[in-house]
């Protein structure tokens, strides 16, 4: 239906989106008429204190959990439950352990038909994105939980969707690690031109990934606060824009 | 003491002619030795010395008991330690089973025996693993049959062995079932809870990915619950000789249970004691056939004892 030169497939539209949780008899509001807007290709980063709603706000997105209000339309096409355009990159690499890397990363296109050898070739050429090359035959706990949730985003990015959803995914790294992937994230997302949606906690990272910022407040009644980051890439953490805006953002949540 | 034991050791066992004692002796000292020679060498050859040493200290950590256990055997029983009449030398055992193969019973023993308790393992597995999976899988299955299966479970099957032999008469029939209504109840409930133990994370993976109940099951909860039921064989395969050997000393006029009663009887302690081995070496090879088989099947996972 679209052509290859039209980059602007993975368009995100939300609008009057409500949650609601029951928590022993209690009716917890966790998302409360939330309007947003995704440009196809966009990086954008959800930010917000925990019980913001931010790990919810990804999950109705990626379709597992059901709004109680509102739609989400992506290319103008309402969604309802899990859908081929959309993978999701979790806080933990989520491997099956059974699976060498290769079969890993193959595990979703054998769900979507292709072949074993076509499954594999595909699988084979993501991995080489993310720079496993030598580990194709290791078993996950044979490898560092760096490797691990690189393993993670290959098989994600392997089904070709439109849409990363990535919820907190270098959240357990250490400091290091956590640094070199939110490089290859970047230069990922640059190469792939998906549309990029990463709920943190890290405003740092936000700042480093995001084309935009979306602060959601504590309080639902509060509007949704957001930061444009109009730095060229690749970005550089110590530079001054790079700077201000992390103090800009860190005034959001009342820190200096 | 090595030294003491190899003196003593080859005068006795020329004096009895056989050549089982032989082989043991032979395949005890070489490695007493080798462990005194590498000792030796070890600071005049680092490295190659450092190997071959820490290679026969595995060994003997690992064998040096049981080796220590059969010579020990062997000098109290000949030596008059201990009464040779009621625990005979381990030369004796062997010869006993060497005739009890090549004159006796015993080829027609240890296949009856087989038969039985490879019947009985079989049908568990074949009934116990489809019906754990399903049960695993479908909750309000699990939670209807579940008080039933801990009555039947905390039943002794050995306790419902009259039972069977009413229902089913003496013949093999009640005995082959009794083993496997023993053996049923470990894979049974290894299998469920196997899948019960599936990790919700890598379903709800499976889920983003578009995988159906079907493709859940086959890819993520099927090779998870894998180990566990390996867990559930291993204690069959234990329990099915358990039953074995009770059923066969109950009633029967065949199988190694049998004749470790039968020759007791008859004084035939050599022999007695020859089955008992024979039916404890039939444990080792079921447990290093499923350890294998589980080492094959679940390379990823580190093995569980």
């Amino acid at each position: 239906m679209t052509t290859a030169t039209e980059a602007l497939r993975g368009e995100v539209t939300i609008r009057d989106l409500s949650k609601t949780f029951n928590i022993n008899g209690r009716a917890l509001n966790v998302l409360k008429g939330v309007n947003l807007d995704i440009r196809g290709g966009e990086c954008l980063a959800i930010v917000g204190a925990s019980g913001s709603g931010k790990t919810t706000l990804l999950r109705v997105l990626a379709g597992l959990e059901d709004a109680d209000e509102g739609r989400v339309l992506i290319d103008g096409e309402p969604v309802h439950g899990v859908g081929t355009e959309r993978a999701v990159i979790f806080q933990e690499p989520r491997l099956l352990p059974w699976r060498t890397v290769i079969e890993n990363v193959a595990f979703p296109l054998e769900l979507r038909g292709l072949s074993r050898d076509e499954g594999l070739k595909r699988a084979r050429r993501y991995v080489q994105l993310v720079g496993l090359t030598d580990f194709v035959e290791a078993y996950p706990s044979q490898l560092s939980g760096g490797m691990a949730q690189r393993v993670g985003i290959a098989r994600a990015l392997a089904i070709q969707p439109e849409i990363l959803l990535l919820d907190e995914p270098l959240g357990a790294l250490d400091a290091m690690t956590k640094l070199t992937m939110q490089e290859e994230l970047s230069r990922i997302w640059r190469e792939e031109k998906v549309t990029m949606i990463i709920v943190t906690h890290d405003l740092e990272e936000a700042i480093y990934l995001a084309d935009r910022v979306l602060v959601l407040p504590k309080d639902k009644s509060g509007q949704l606060r957001e930061i444009s980051v109009d730095l060229p890439r690749p970005r550089n953490r110590s530079e001054e824009g790079f700077v201000r805006l992390r103090e800009q953002l860190l005034a959001e949540f009342g820190l200096h | 003491m090595a030294l003491d034991i190899e003196q003593s050791f080859p005068l006795k066992a020329s004096s009895l002619q056989t050549g089982s004692p032989r082989a043991a002796t032979l395949k005890a000292s070489p490695s007493q030795a080798g462990g005194q020679h590498a000792g030796q060498a070890g600071p005049a050859f680092s490295t190659v010395g450092r190997l071959v040493r820490g290679g026969v200290q595995g060994a003997f950590v690992r064998y040096g008991s049981i080796i220590a256990l059969a010579i020990l055997w062997q000098v109290a029983a000949t030596a008059g330690w201990i009464n040779p009449a009621v625990i005979p030398p381990l030369d004796r055992i062997f010869e006993a089973l060497t005739n009890g193969f090549i004159s006796g019973p015993l080829w027609r023993d240890l296949a009856i025996s087989l038969q039985r308790s490879g019947i009985a393992f079989a049908a568990a597995v074949a009934i116990g693993i489809p019906l754990g999976l399903f049960m695993g899988e479908i909750r309000l299955v699990e939670r209807a049959l579940d008080p039933i299966l801990q009555l039947l479970r905390q039943t002794s099957a050995l306790a419902l062995y009259p039972v069977f032999i009413l229902l089913l008469g003496l013949g093999e029939t009640s005995k082959v079932f009794v083993i496997f209504w023993a053996t049923l109840f470990p894979i049974l409930l290894a299998t469920i809870g196997g899948v019960k133990q599936a990790d919700p994370k890598l379903i709800e993976m499976a889920r983003v990915y578009g995988a159906r109940r079907r493709h859940i099951f086959r890819s993520v909860v099927l090779p998870g619950a894998l180990p566990q039921i390996f867990v559930g064989l291993r204690l069959s395969a234990t329990t099915a000789l358990l039953l074995l050997i009770a059923a066969e000393m109950i009633g029967a006029n065949s199988g190694l249970g049998f004749q470790v009663m039968n020759a007791q009887y008859n004084f035939q302690i050599p022999l007695m004691f020859g089955a008992i081995l024979l039916l404890a070496a039939l444990g080792l090879v079921a447990n290093l056939i499923l350890e294998t088989l589980q080492k094959r099947l679940c390379r990823w996972a580190p093995a569980k004892a």
